[in-house]
């Protein structure tokens, strides 16, 4: 999964996709996690990073990891991998 | 290195230019304390869900509502409208405040009488009063509104049986301007059946009719529409006197003020929408100040007003069950209480805060209750930050009517607590148990065993 290539993130949590025209915000750590993203890490060391960061655990984390990434799917700021997208 | 709190990651779409209809930043800022008392704590103590009643609301409000008439007009008197909430304790609260009752069941008029209010103080209201229930009634010179031809027959035969003139008022229904019209209850003013009926009363000579007396809806929004009630009663009142040289000692405006829930579908907030008990006052007491009675002619006014009286002081705490994305997207958790218990979630978008810190950030979500059916929505749309398992909730202004018309169904009833003038906890009903409902059925014999 990969976040869009032109969506803009604001340090304060301002998101906006200029193909759309669509703005959005998220919290701290929904800021880290697409930051991340975009730097193109994978999905282990998102949650790793999240981990050593977080006071959480992985069954928490992989929960709200997974219906956050989902969002940004549904909300059209990230595509599926190219073998994702085919199903 | 220390940790960072964790927060579930949120993301939400931004509306701009479009009023954000269902939140704001008051509505989310979290609820930690009710009078002083830790929710958490509460909950620890008394189990979750637990409903909450603060003895102060109730009594702040009610010296509202008594300010507001007793400086426009000479004679109030409040009747404690019992089906809103018949918990004793609260009713007693309302009884020390100097309210009558207002019962409409044999039920409901044997807790009042238990509750130590004297029988003339009690107003018998409502279509099924049974024979056994008329005597005791008539025996102990409570005001009975009669609410159809039926009923007025047979209070005539046993006043003739008993030897005793039974004090009664009617039942009036009347166009107010305000659709629907409550013309089911009681005789219509319009086409001359309330006429009819004080005249089979007069005529009867077995019957002293005392009062006259409408309910003309609930949650009403427009002090305006009393004017006009306050107005017709006062007419038939002016009419018995001229008619039969008889003054009516009271008239009976009802309940129905609204009160500052938010009715589902309104865009304003029930806090901004609903007229003060001033507006409602200054309608009525005008209208009767000006109808035409000498001053020691004029008649008791009494109110029988619930829902306004009793909302604000009730609260439900809760805990979260779970969270969950509904297959469009929406953010979906699950209560650990629904429409079983919080049955005015059918009328109202009750006021929902978290009862802990959070970030300022929210997330729209559908607030569900634990029961396996589709209607056990609490909330439809709600803005709350992301809350999680066992996180607490404060639901706000439900004092009225879920005490009285919550259901047995599926979960047990929930402890309810009142907190008094000092910030201390009393417990007045107890959570039910499966004894509490099993120590009512019976079993026959023949199927008391089975083998699988
Ligand atoms: C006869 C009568 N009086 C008083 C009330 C209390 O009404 P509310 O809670 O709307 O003030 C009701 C409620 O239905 C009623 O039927």
């Amino acid at each position: 999964m990969k976040i869009k290539r032109n969506i803009a993130l604001s340090d304060s949590g301002f998101v906006f996709n200029p193909s759309t025209g669509d703005s959005f915000s998220t919290n701290p750590i929904g800021i880290e996690i697409i930051k991340l993203l975009k730097e193109g890490k994978n999905e282990d060391e998102v949650k790793k990073h999240l981990i050593k960061t977080y006071m959480t655990d992985e069954v928490t984390l992989e929960k709200d990891y997974y219906d956050f990434v989902n969002m940004l799917l549904k909300l059209q700021l990230a595509e599926g991998d190219e073998s994702e997208a085919k199903n | 290195m220390k940790k960072m709190q964790y927060e579930r990651p949120v993301i939400q779409r931004l509306n701009t230019g479009i009023m954000n209809k269902f939140g704001t930043r008051t509505e989310y800022a979290p609820v930690t304390h009710i009078d002083g008392n830790s929710v958490k704590e509460l909950i620890g103590k008394y189990g979750s869900p637990l409903f909450v009643i603060s003895e102060k609301t109730i009594r702040n409000t009610y010296r509202e509502a008594n300010r507001a008439f007793n400086t426009r007009y000479p004679k109030v008197q409040f009747a404690w409208s019992y089906k809103t909430n018949y918990l004793s304790a609260v009713c007693n609260v309302f009884h020390q405040e100097g309210s009558w009752a207002e019962v409409v069941s044999g039920f409901e008029y044997e807790k009042a009488i238990r509750n130590g209010v004297p029988g003339n103080k009690i107003i018998f209201n409502g279509p099924d009063k049974t024979e056994a229930e008329l005597r005791t009634a008539i025996e102990n010179g409570s005001p009975i509104h009669i609410d159809h031809l039926d009923e007025l027959y047979l209070i005539k035969e046993l006043s003739g049986e008993m030897k005793k003139r039974p004090r009664v008022a009617i039942r009036v229904n009347m166009d107010t301007g305000i659709y629907p019209m409550w013309d089911r209850f009681g005789f219509n003013y319009e086409n001359g059946q309330a006429w009819d009926a004080i005249n089979k009363i007069m005529l009867s000579n077995t019957m002293d009719l005392i009062g006259l007396h409408c309910h003309i809806g609930t949650f009403m929004l427009a002090p305006s529409a009393y004017g006009v009630a306050a107005a017709k009663l006062c007419d038939l009142a002016m009419g018995i006197k001229k008619k039969y040289n008889k003054n009516i000692q009271y008239l009976d405006l009802g309940g129905g003020f609204a009160s500052k829930n938010t009715l589902k579908g309104s865009y304003l907030q029930g806090a901004d929408a609903s007229p003060g008990f001033d507006q409602f006052a200054e309608a009525i007491s005008t209208a009767v100040l000006n109808a035409g009675f000498t001053e020691d002619e004029l008649p008791l006014l009494i109110l029988e007003t619930g829902r306004a009286m009793v909302d604000e002081a009730g609260y439900l705490l809760g805990t979260v069950v779970s969270n969950k994305r509904l297959s469009d997207g929406r953010r979906a958790t699950i209560m650990d209480f629904g429409v079983n218990i919080l049955f005015t979630s059918f009328w109202y978008d009750h006021k929902i805060s978290p009862a802990q810190e959070f970030s300022q950030y929210t997330e729209d979500a559908v607030l569900y209750g634990p029961l396996c059916m589709n209607i056990d929505v609490v909330r439809e749309h709600v803005t709350l930050p992301p809350m999680k398992r066992d996180d607490h909730v404060v639901v706000h202004t439900v004092g009225a009517y879920n005490m009285t018309q919550w259901m047995q169904f599926i979960a047990l009833r929930p402890a309810i607590v009142m907190i008094d003038l000092d910030d201390k906890v009393h417990q007045i009903r107890k959570r039910e148990t499966v004894d509490s409902i099993v120590n009512e059925e019976l079993m026959p014999g023949y199927l008391k065993t089975f083998k699988l």
